[in-house]
């Protein structure tokens, strides 16, 4: 036997035959009807929020692969305009065009490659480009704008000021005000649905993060509030980040757990700090922060779920 | 020339916070503005200087086995007159200052500069070594500070330095911005050193 036809190589020995590139674009695929939409309900400046905040990423990404020395054709696998889209549809639909490039920059920047690069980032980028935003310009971040740029609070914001919410069904068809991306629930719902059939995402983490959030905001009363069993989950469930969050955050394939337990407790997690931000925090919204804390326990709830090797103790 | 390169030690090659990682606590807290890093970078030179003096003086006469309770007393006498001086004399600067004047008796960078220099070195020598040590922190803290408050603030020693459109991102004189400033800082001067030492060579 010619030992040289051996190819002597370390596991994993079968790939899938997936890359990297065709995730991204599926979920970009996922995430357009509810781009959108946030287009045709809040206008054309959306458009332009959205482009810049691509471009920006895109742009951030190139220049900083020249200035590490690596090859410019990973900009092409589509991570960085997934990071950018995803920051542009987390911010409020009046908000400046510089931000929104700072923004990207910023989660191309220190959200993944001080950290070396996709795949070794602990926390979702576009996330740490928002959390950056927010924590810096505040007042930009949380300037809710409804259809036509008219001021208008988010639902969330309705029920803790004691006001009238908007019915469900226009909760769910996403005729409220918010950030870009998380107002309209149904097409959220669809693409999250679309890629859980294509097994780009797994199902565990936005089905637990939904029910923890549901179950909480049903049994347990709001600051202020007396009495057991009596909240709104639809409402909350239908409201704020959650949907974009839970399907298209959570579930970022870097920083979320590998294992099937371990993704069930990811959820549970960014469900119980959620709720408990909307419930009793200084904030009407706790998506960003419950997921980036989730994500930064992410190697210790792998490490705790990680299945034992046969014959190991 | 040994002289000058123990005082110049200290400002790059050892630079206390950009080196050596020493004193963290109030290089990350106190930088929220250019003014309050020069207060404490001097106020933190003042009492290195004056314990590295004292401290090589009495070199020969504090026991071994009780050297860190002597040169913690030193430093903490020193500190204490810092702290009453300042209290007295720029009363404004120690208010936002505030515990991180009182916490320098526990600075790693006084208290490593007495082990590892002072308590071997003639008292010239010494003095030099506080002196090009203090001012690497001080320097430091400059750094630091003016980054975080001309981005943060749109300021510089409390002066409008950038256009009035510009929007202060003020994520920068966060606790947070303080940790983002120092890493990339940090992350530029290995860069700049890794540079010159392949261009040398080395």
């Amino acid at each position: 036997m010619d030992i040289k036809k051996l190819t002597v190589s370390s596991s994993p020995h079968l790939h899938s035959g997936d890359t990297v590139r065709q995730a991204m674009l599926l979920v970009l695929v996922a995430l357009a009807p509810a781009a959108l939409f946030a287009v045709y309900h809040f206008g054309w400046y959306v458009l332009a929020i959205l482009l810049t905040g691509t471009i920006s990423a895109v742009l951030a990404e190139t220049a900083l692969l020249r200035l590490m020395k690596k090859p410019l054709t990973i900009v092409l696998d589509g991570s960085a305009a997934l990071t950018g889209l995803l920051l542009a549809l987390n911010v409020p639909a009046g908000a400046p065009l510089w931000m929104v490039a700072i923004g990207a920059f910023m989660a191309i920047a220190i959200g993944k490659h001080v950290f070396g690069g996709l795949g070794y980032n602990p926390f979702n980028p576009a996330l740490v480009g928002r959390a950056i935003l927010v924590s810096s310009w505040p007042a930009h971040m949380t300037a809710w704008v409804g259809p036509g740029l008219i001021s208008s609070a988010t639902p969330l914001a309705m029920q803790r000021a004691g006001e009238a919410v908007p019915p469900y069904l226009d909760l769910f068809l996403g005729l409220k005000a918010g950030s870009l991306g998380e107002v309209s629930v149904f097409l959220l719902l669809l693409g999250g649905i679309f890629l859980i059939c294509k097994k780009v995402i797994d199902w565990k983490i936005p089905g637990a993060y939904l029910a923890t959030v549901a179950l909480m905001t049903w049994v347990l009363p709001a600051r202020g509030q007396v009495g057991f069993f009596a909240g709104d989950p639809l409402m909350h469930v239908l409201s704020g980040g959650l949907v974009l969050g839970a399907f298209f955050m959570a579930t970022d394939w870097v920083t979320s757990p590998v294992t099937k337990l371990g993704r069930i407790v990811m959820g549970l997690g960014a469900g119980i700090i959620t709720a408990v931000i909307r419930l009793y925090g200084g904030l009407p919204e706790g998506v960003t922060f419950a997921i980036l804390i989730m994500n930064g326990l992410t190697p210790l709830i792998d490490r705790y779920t990680m299945g034992r090797r046969f014959g190991a103790r | 020339m040994r002289s000058l390169r123990v005082f110049s030690r200290g400002l790059v090659d050892e630079n206390p916070v950009f080196r050596l990682l020493l004193g963290m606590c109030p290089a990350l807290a106190v930088s929220t503005a250019a003014v309050n890093g020069l207060g404490m970078g001097l106020a933190a030179a003042a009492v290195l200087v004056a314990s590295n003096i004292l401290i090589s003086l009495l070199r020969s006469v504090i026991p071994d086995k009780i050297r860190i309770p002597c040169y913690i007393v030193v430093i903490a006498t020193f500190v204490t007159m810092v702290d009453l001086l300042m209290a007295a004399f720029v009363p404004d600067l120690h208010a936002v200052l505030g515990i991180f004047i009182p916490l320098i008796v526990v600075n790693c960078i006084v208290l490593q500069r007495a082990e590892a220099f002072a308590s071997k070195n003639t008292v010239f020598m010494s003095a030099l070594d506080g002196l090009g040590m203090g001012l690497g922190f001080t320097a430091a803290l400059m750094i630091l500070a003016s980054v975080r408050e001309i981005i943060g603030s749109g300021t510089f020693f409390g002066i409008s330095v950038l256009p009035l459109a510009f929007e202060p991102m003020k994520l920068m004189v966060s606790p947070p911005g303080a940790f983002i400033s120092l890493g990339l800082i940090i992350g530029l001067i290995n860069y700049l050193k890794n540079r010159r030492e392949a261009e040398r060579g080395v």
